[in-house]
């Protein structure tokens, strides 16, 4: 079952001058095709500008692309009798945290999307209560956000699309703004999410430290998806992923080097305990 | 620079006036201030004391924290003694030169003083035990009707609750922008007027500018969550008159009787004074 297919998405954003002459085109997405398997926990990579996140908003129908179509479980993006269903099936958290929070507290925003879906006042008692215990922020539901940390209004973010209970999480960016702390708290949480939850999540970040996980990769340059497969594939191309702009994960570009060296160290090492292995064998 | 500026102060107790439903409040706090105006005499006056300090007894907000409050219009208390003291006219009790001192001058000076107090107290201790939220639900559902002539009430409530969320932000944005124009020589602390509205204007541009894209992610995020404006939206807590409510607002319908009763017999009472204990007129 494809929760995502996307089909040859083309989207140009219009440059206009101030008379609304078309001034240029600006192609963000080339002719893009990509489907996402149910349950699978996909990342995208790319560097800025590589229309990673424009991509994004067209699984959530903020965006329709100019050209192609994007079905979300099986709706048309562009239909508009099922733009609230298809909001509520492919859920969405942004980059800034603090930007995305609506409510002044904590459960307040997570009941905001239950609320917009009109859900009966019980049951957005039970899915608040729900979603904040599966992200394991149970206990701060009565607090105002402004005095967490970014990882935990990260989390909030993401209880916030879990309540309204999403097939799919689409996240733009959203360790962007974060210290390695916060990064490793809201990583955690979405591959619990993916594993227990059974998920789909869609990530889109620059840091391929977070997508070692995946079941699969996309990575995207210039509008245009340029490499797919798993992270042992993705990452054993690693001159592929620096002509890309991408930051290769220390240890992983450390073996590749030793390895071009006359090292004999096994292709692709994803972390410490592999490239550990590695030099004790 | 912003660590003392507190809006939308809620004071956290837990009392049965904290509980009452924010349109009780809202309603019981307008037909309050209504009433100190309609009569002006001290059995009123006293009546409508005695009902504040009930209330303020039941809300257990402590009396010191309240009066706080009461701190910002001492300036504008002091200035209308001052005008009424002095320029009322009626029987001269002392007179220097120009200046009269007339008993109905120090009359309604003190009245004055009495309704301004019963004002302020009475709109903070309602500020005081209702959290933003709520007052905006009890305003949103107050105001309901006026949509019939198509006023956009859940929008405008709905800006205001963003509008409180967003304060903090702002204020610790505001503090951001400061220290890194200070590092760059901007002087926020001069003494002089015009060159401390002139370093306003380095603040006030960036943070404008971070404000609209702030408002521009934040719609972003609404509608990504499927917000579409009031229609068919459901409420994790919806506003439901309790019993206590009813109660509370019987007991407001007997308050506006017995203030109009107390009012009307004042007013007879000074009409049918005679020459002799016409100082009477000066209590009622």
């Amino acid at each position: 079952m494809k929760i995502i297919k996307a089909e040859e998405v083309t989207f140009e954003y219009i440059r206009r001058d101030e008379d609304g002459n078309v001034e240029s085109f600006n192609r963000a997405l080339d002719k893009v095709s990509l489907d996402v398997k149910e349950g699978d926990f996909i990342s995208i990579l790319g560097a800025n500008g590589s229309g990673k996140s424009t991509f994004a908003k067209h699984l959530n129908s903020i965006l329709l692309p100019t050209e192609g179509t994007v079905w979300i479980d099986g709706m048309d993006s562009k239909d508009e009798e099922k733009l609230l269903k298809i909001r509520q099936t492919a859920g969405m958290v942004f980059q800034n945290p603090d930007n995305q929070i609506i409510g002044q507290v904590i459960e307040e925003d997570v009941a905001f999307g239950p609320e917009n879906m009109g859900i009966p006042t019980e049951q957005i008692r039970e899915r608040v209560d729900e979603a904040l215990k599966t992200i394991g922020m149970l206990e701060y539901s009565k607090k105002s956000p402004n005095r967490l940390s970014g990882g935990q209004k990260q989390r909030v973010s993401i209880a916030g699309v879990l309540a309204m209970h999403p097939k799919c999480i689409v996240l733009d960016e959203p360790t962007a703004m974060l210290d390695p702390a916060g990064r490793k708290e809201v990583i955690r949480a979405l591959r619990a999410l993916n594993n227990v939850e059974g998920i789909t999540i869609i990530l889109i970040t620059h840091y391929m430290e977070e997508t070692i996980y995946s079941d699969k990769i996309f990575v995207m340059d210039k509008g245009k998806i340029a490499m797919e497969g798993t992270p042992r594939e993705i990452f054993s191309q690693v001159d592929e992923l620096i002509k890309y702009k991408l930051e290769v994960p220390k240890i992983t570009l450390l073996a590749y080097e030793l390895r071009k060296k006359g090292m004999r160290i096994p292709e692709c090492i994803l972390n410490v305990k592999e490239f550990t292995d590695a030099l004790s064998r | 620079m912003f660590q003392d500026v507190t809006l939308g102060q809620y004071y956290m107790a837990d009392s049965v006036i904290h509980r009452l439903d924010p349109r009780v409040k809202l309603v019981g706090t307008l037909v309050y201030m209504i009433s100190l105006f309609l009569f002006n005499n001290i059995f009123c006056y006293t009546l409508a004391a005695i009902l504040l300090i009930a209330v303020i007894a039941m809300s257990k907000v402590p009396v010191g924290y309240m009066l706080k409050g009461m701190k910002a219009i001492i300036f504008i208390m002091i200035f209308t003694v001052i005008f009424n003291v002095f320029f009322t006219s009626g029987n001269n009790l002392f007179s220097f030169g120009i200046i009269h001192i007339s008993r109905e001058g120090i009359r309604s000076a003190i009245l004055m003083v009495i309704r301004l107090t019963l004002l302020i107290v009475s709109a903070s201790i309602m500020t005081l035990t209702t959290t933003p939220n709520r007052l905006t639900d009890g305003m949103e559902r107050l105001f309901r009707p006026l949509k019939l002539i198509k006023v956009p009430v859940h929008e405008v409530a709905m800006m205001m609750s963003i509008a409180l969320r967003f304060i903090p932000i702002l204020m610790e944005e505001a503090d951001k922008i400061v220290k890194a124009q200070t590092a760059r020589g901007a002087l926020f602390d001069s003494k002089k007027l015009t060159d401390r509205v002139k370093s306003l204007i380095p603040l006030i541009v960036p943070l404008f500018i971070s404000a609209f894209r702030r408002a521009s992610d934040l719609a972003l995020a609404m509608e990504a969550r499927g917000y579409h404006g009031g229609e068919g939206r459901t409420k994790l807590y919806p506003l439901k008159y309790a019993a206590r409510d009813y109660v509370s607002y019987v007991l407001l319908g007997l308050y506006i009787i017995l203030i109009v009763f107390l009012g009307i017999m004042s007013a007879r009472v000074v009409a049918h004074l005679t020459a002799e204990n016409a100082y009477l007129s000066l209590i009622f």
